[in-house]
């Protein structure tokens, strides 16, 4: 799980085989003055639409003066079905969006959309980046999601859908009704995508040096402390800790406290005002 | 990520402690460096040093950003009907790309848009000086430059900076070059070179001559054979005319995908001429001569529709023009024809009107230079030219590593000086590198690369630099 230190300029590959197209969603909320702040970009993590920014962390962040946009990944909530989509046609559908704000945007992932944020962060040089319980996949994490949820992380392996449950997602303090709504929404990811989460290709380096922030819960129940520890000294830092918080920390209980935390963080950061 | 620098502008009341070689006085720009030219590679060259950390002041002879793509500039190239000829994964700068709604191969007014964008996104217009030329740029003890500058026009007082460093991204494709021809003075007819050339409409009822088989020949000769009463196409050699399509593809995506493979060169060219003769089949039959080389030995002529045009009769071609008579041209074959229009489409040799040539090691001034990538000159390690190169993709994706690379020399040069040292040594040395096959020995193709050639040496040259 290193991230290979090289650059890369020869991109036969992307040059020759570019990602075809697709139809995206794009919610978004901007302040009512524009106040010069940097665009967010919000990423969701696998099986997970735009609408999971849009219940709460868009509206509060344009209320504090950022422009909000949040991207539903191909295959996923608005956005064009795409069942053979795969990582890079993902971080591709991210630097799309990113390339077309006004300004130079800040990424912010959640969950497996903080790994496709990594790799977008190789093709475009955002301002900065926050990984929110960042999925970067390998054995550990499914070994997590095996012990948790059997019956949903199985199914994977074979190509079938991933599902999450309501014990890793949220905790106690949400509302049940709430709860089952947010589970009855989610999609999934595709196949391919999925499997990459077992042995994704290491993301090459970010380019233009982007601060990067990491959070997340200890109590997560499908991303473990040690991991975030991990990603976070990736990146040369610590990670931000919310306890008592389930996987999705945008629509759980609390949800406040994550995003003002990030919000104070882009306001201190020199390189990413 | 900011510098003391940042948003400085050059004042002459703040310092004006050193003084030029003629004693005038010269402000201090500190670390600051200087990017002469907000086209394409000026754009990349600001953002690239930017994101570095360095602080940068840009000239900009116009009042836009986008250079020869901005239709607007008196110095812009570019016609009515202007389409990239590279399709959009090789000309897009690689870390900001052009929106998937774009079709494979974007117009002019397009690129344009591209280039304000990426200027607004990156918040280069703070950093230009539009409407500002260069007038000189002198070596200043210390490896440091001294960049004279006034408005466009030659309005107003002159004024000198001192800088770190210095990219220079003045472009290539704004001062035409016209060749000698015996009688041209005596012709009565029309006489253009294709920079002047903006508009079919030029073109319309009339008999053309066009000369010259670039892109921009074959474009216009297509274009004339829509809208004049007859046209022909005089080229010098036979060339291979790619068709901008191949098996359902952007024919440069197809090309890439064996470079990819690193299939060796002898097998790409005989696969691209069994793919041509599939497609456009044996182009003799119509009167074009056979060309004298194998593809990719010349620049690439990417053109769906000469061929088409050849083939309904619309073009005539013809050879290289003999000599010029007041009411008709004589060919090389002694036939006579009698247009009453002539377009050169003979391309532009660049131009560095303020440096003295003897920096670039061009002291014979045939506009030359002897560089390393194209970019980097020997005993002068802070100066740098971006996209002097004519490769055979898109253009900006070069550009865009070549500032890179130049942003991390200099960082070097700050951070660890062995290894920039090391670098003006290998400048030295490899000065006049080439970075493609054997090609055609002419003005035409004194800057042409591969892409893959060229990329693979910037990138060995960013490893040298930085790797362990």
């Amino acid at each position: 799980m290193s991230t290979s230190s090289e650059l890369r300029i020869m991109r036969g590959r992307e040059w020759s085989r570019p990602i075809r197209p697709a139809r995206r969603e794009v919610l978004s909320a901007v302040p009512e003055l524009e106040e010069g702040r940097p665009p967010l970009l919000f990423v969701p993590g696998f099986g997970h639409g735009a609408w999971v920014f849009a219940e709460h962390w868009l509206g509060h962040a344009a209320a504090r003066g950022f422009p909000a946009h949040a991207v539903s990944l191909r295959g996923h909530g608005g956005s064009e079905p795409a069942p053979e989509a795969t990582l890079r046609a993902y971080a591709h559908d991210v630097v799309q969006v990113a390339a077309s704000l006004p300004r130079q945007a800040v990424l912010v992932g959640h969950g497996a959309g903080a790994l496709v944020v990594a790799h977008a962060l190789a093709r475009y040089p955002a301002r900065g980046a926050v990984l929110v319980a960042p999925v970067f996949g390998g054995w550990r994490l499914l070994g997590a999601a095996l012990r948790r949820n059997p019956g949903g992380t199985v199914p994977a392996l074979f190509g079938g859908p991933l599902r999450l449950n309501r014990g890793q997602l949220f905790s106690r303090e949400l509302p049940d009704e709430e709860a089952r709504r947010y589970v009855g929404r989610l999609g999934r990811a595709g196949r391919r995508a999925q499997w990459a989460l077992l042995g994704a290709p290491d993301a090459e380096p970010a380019v233009g040096a982007p601060p990067v922030l990491v959070l997340g819960s200890p109590d997560d129940r499908v991303v473990p402390a040690s991991t975030l520890t991990r990603v976070a000294r990736r990146y040369g830092s610590a990670p931000l800790l919310f306890p008592k918080m389930g996987h999705d920390l945008m629509l759980d209980a609390r949800w406040a406290e994550p995003i003002d935390a990030i919000l104070d963080w882009l306001e201190k950061e020199p390189a990413a005002r | 990520m900011s510098t003391s620098t940042d948003h400085g502008r050059p004042d002459p009341e703040a310092t004006s402690s050193a003084s030029g070689s003629d004693g005038r006085p010269v402000s201090d720009r500190g670390d600051t460096v200087c990017v002469i030219g907000a086209g394409a590679s000026g754009l990349t060259a600001i953002k690239n040093l930017r994101e570095h950390g360095f602080g940068v002041d840009c000239y900009e002879r116009e009042t836009g950003v986008g250079g020869a793509w901005n239709w607007r500039h008196d110095r812009s190239p570019v016609y009515a009907s202007t389409h990239l000829i590279s399709s959009k994964p090789f000309t897009q700068f690689p870390d900001f790309p052009m929106p998937d709604s774009w079709p494979d191969y974007p117009h002019h007014s397009q690129l344009l848009s591209y280039f304000e964008r990426y200027a607004d996104h990156f918040d280069l217009r703070s950093h230009i000086w539009f409407g500002t030329e260069v007038i000189r740029v002198e070596p200043a003890e210390g490896e440091r430059w001294d960049v004279t500058t006034r408005s466009t026009g030659g309005y107003g007082p002159e004024r000198t900076s001192r800088y770190a460093a210095v990219v220079i991204a003045n472009g290539h494709n704004w001062s035409p070059k016209l060749p000698r021809y015996e009688g041209l003075e005596q012709f009565r007819g029309e006489i253009m070179h294709a920079s002047s050339y903006k508009d079919p409409a030029q073109l319309r009822g009339k008999r053309v001559l066009v000369v010259g088989a670039g892109n921009t020949g074959c474009d216009i000769a297509v274009e004339a054979a829509q809208q004049a009463s007859r046209c022909w196409h005089s080229t010098r050699r036979g060339y291979w005319y790619a068709p901008k399509y191949v098996l359902g593809r952007p024919a440069d995506q197809v090309n890439d995908s064996l470079l990819a493979l690193r299939v060796p060169l002898r097998v790409r060219q005989w696969l691209y001429h069994w793919t041509l003769r599939l497609t456009v089949g044996d182009l003799t039959r119509f009167g074009l001569p056979k060309p004298d080389h194998r593809v990719y030995e010349t620049h690439p002529i990417a053109n769906s529709q000469l061929v088409y045009y050849v083939g309904h009769g619309g073009i005539g071609p013809v050879p290289d023009v003999a000599r010029f008579h007041p009411y008709a041209v004589e060919l090389a074959d002694g036939r006579e024809i009698d247009p009453e229009v002539v377009i050169f489409a003979t391309g532009y040799l660049p131009r560095f009107e303020f440096l003295d040539a003897s920096v670039f090691g061009d002291s014979a001034g045939a506009g030359r230079p002897t560089l390393w990538l194209n970019a980097f000159t020997p005993g002068h390690p802070t100066l740098a030219v971006a996209g002097l190169v004519q490769p055979d993709s898109g253009l900006f994706t070069l550009s865009h590593w070549q500032t890179v690379l130049f942003a991390r020399l200099l960082r070097a040069r700050r951070d660890r000086p062995e290894r920039a040292a090391a670098f003006a040594q290998r400048v030295r040395d490899r000065a006049g590198e080439r970075y493609s096959g054997q090609v055609k020995e002419s003005s035409r193709h004194w800057f042409e690369v591969g892409h893959a050639d060229y990329l693979r040496a910037v990138e060995r040259a960013l490893v040298e630099l930085e790797g362990k």
